[in-house]
């Protein structure tokens, strides 16, 4: 009865996000970035309903398993007056907040691993830096660069977790040379199973190779990058998939700490709509995380991932100027 | 084998990375939430008048930074007594988090004589303060 009551709580949640979005002051914000005077809404409205998002944002997040980082910056952009230079650095801001907040739990249970996240962390954090300074660069020439190849990636992000199936216990039958020279292997806990997990990574090199990329993506587009973490872990070097989940996470906090100073130097973090972000999407994952545990976490995730597509299409649709969304 | 065997736990490292990362992260909160109720408060004058913002929030962040005769770069430290960017403390803090916590790492791997990961560490901490430093992109223009 618990379980069932979560879930209505969990697709209420989604239907009171719908409506957010589509609420008729929301919708017309989008023309308030051209004409700001037009907008007659106290300076607070738009903190206090970006908190309320952000909180439900967060609860969803965590019940769809996905970060906080990617649905923020395309939600956020698409719906609310902000220019995307600070939803960007905001949404890193966001995401980092959640990684920090999370580390010390994963990194005591040993479920976060420090070598094979520091090799990797070095990759994509240099990563990060250029994509940063990229996507300012393209977006002083053209925000509709950004945004266009914004609603692109999420719609790939979409269709990635879609499709892709995780491998919990992926089986390495022989470790590569990197991974064996950088001492890259572990043993956890599975509570869930009862037993110990001895794990190593093949693939190594290539592996590292994919954080370039990751890396350069979070950086230009603001996001969290766990979505591309998980399955570079889990799917390409056979890490088991709890410890590529967490190491995943604790990693966020370094790719994205250098990202977020690049804006943060750039000057693209307003407090007044940072914070009500970082702290309503803490609350929401908080809360998510309770709500996890009794729940059925599959039907919201298929609609978060509804909601990913129709806001890279709407990204897209913004970008390339084709205004078939409004 | 036995859910308690020592060859399960974290390392010493990742404990005291932990620790110290729980720490920072929970001063970070207390003081972000602090620094938010005095500016939206008022009990600092704003550099940039909160009903000014709606209408500056939606250029691009050049434009912002004219409009509001903001500074780049590590100029906000100048501007601490001001009530929004006193908020520019719980980010900092938060930012550099991770550059001590690497510190702590760097000093115990050298203990191990595990010169690899000290060297990727150093990278890391290098990698990171170029990052904070203003050095690339802390142009505005």
């Amino acid at each position: 009865m618990i379980k069932s009551r979560m879930n209505m709580l969990g697709g209420q949640l989604f239907v009171l996000m719908a409506m957010l979005m589509t609420y008729p002051g929301i919708a017309a914000a989008t023309e308030t970035m051209i004409d700001p005077a037009i907008s007659a809404k106290p300076w607070w409205f738009w903190p206090l309903v970006l908190f309320v998002f952000c909180l439900i944002l967060g609860v969803l997040a965590v019940m769809a398993g996905v970060g906080g980082g990617v649905l923020y910056v395309p939600l956020v952009s698409g719906f609310f007056p902000f220019h995307i230079d600070f939803v960007r650095g905001i949404g890193l801001m966001v995401a980092l907040a959640g990684a920090l907040a999370a580390g010390p739990g994963l990194l005591k249970r040993n479920l976060a691993n420090l070598r094979l996240a520091l090799p990797v962390a070095l990759i994509a954090s240099t990563g990060s830096i250029a994509g940063a300074m990229l996507g300012l660069y393209l977006s002083s020439l053209n925000p509709n660069i950004i945004q266009a190849c914004l609603g692109g990636t999420i719609i790939g992000i979409a269709c990635l977790l879609l499709f892709s199936k995780n491998t919990e216990k992926p089986v390495v039958t022989k470790q590569d040379a990197i991974g064996m020279a950088l001492g890259i292997q572990g043993i956890y806990w599975d509570d869930g199973a009862q037993e110990s997990v001895e794990w190593k990574t093949h693939r190594t090199l290539l592996g590292m190779f994919m954080f370039i990329i990751i890396g350069l993506l979070a950086g230009l587009f603001g996001l969290g990058a766990g979505w591309a973490n998980v399955p570079v872990f889990n799917l390409l070097m056979g890490v088991p998939l709890k410890v590529s989940v967490a190491t995943s996470k604790f990693l966020l906090s370094i790719t994205d700490t250098s990202a977020a100073w690049i804006y943060l130097n750039r000057g693209c973090i307003i407090p007044l709509i940072a914070i009500p972000s970082i702290v309503g999407l803490m609350l929401g994952s908080f809360l998510g995380v309770r709500i996890l545990a009794v729940a059925k976490p599959k039907m919201i995730r298929y609609m978060v991932i509804s909601v990913l597509f129709f806001a890279g299409f709407k990204a897209l649709d913004k970008g390339l100027g084709l205004g078939f969304m409004g | 084998m036995d859910k308690n065997n020592a060859a399960l736990k974290p390392s010493e490292d990742q404990v005291i990375y932990a620790n110290v990362l729980m720490i920072g992260v929970l001063a970070g909160l207390v003081i972000m939430g602090v620094n938010y109720f005095i500016y939206l408060a008022g009990l600092l004058p704003s550099h940039v008048d909160m009903s000014y913002l709606p209408h500056v929030w939606g250029k691009n962040v050049n434009e912002y930074l004219h409009l509001t005769n903001t500074p780049h770069g590590w100029g906000w430290v100048n501007l601490l007594m001001k009530g929004d960017f006193l908020n520019y403390i719980g980010f900092a803090l938060l930012g550099l988090l991770t550059v001590v916590c690497y510190m702590l790492l760097v000093r115990g791997y050298m203990k191990q004589k595990d010169w690899t990961y000290t060297a990727i560490s150093v990278l890391e901490i290098l990698v990171l303060c170029v990052a904070a430093s203003g050095i690339l992109g802390g142009g505005g223009h």
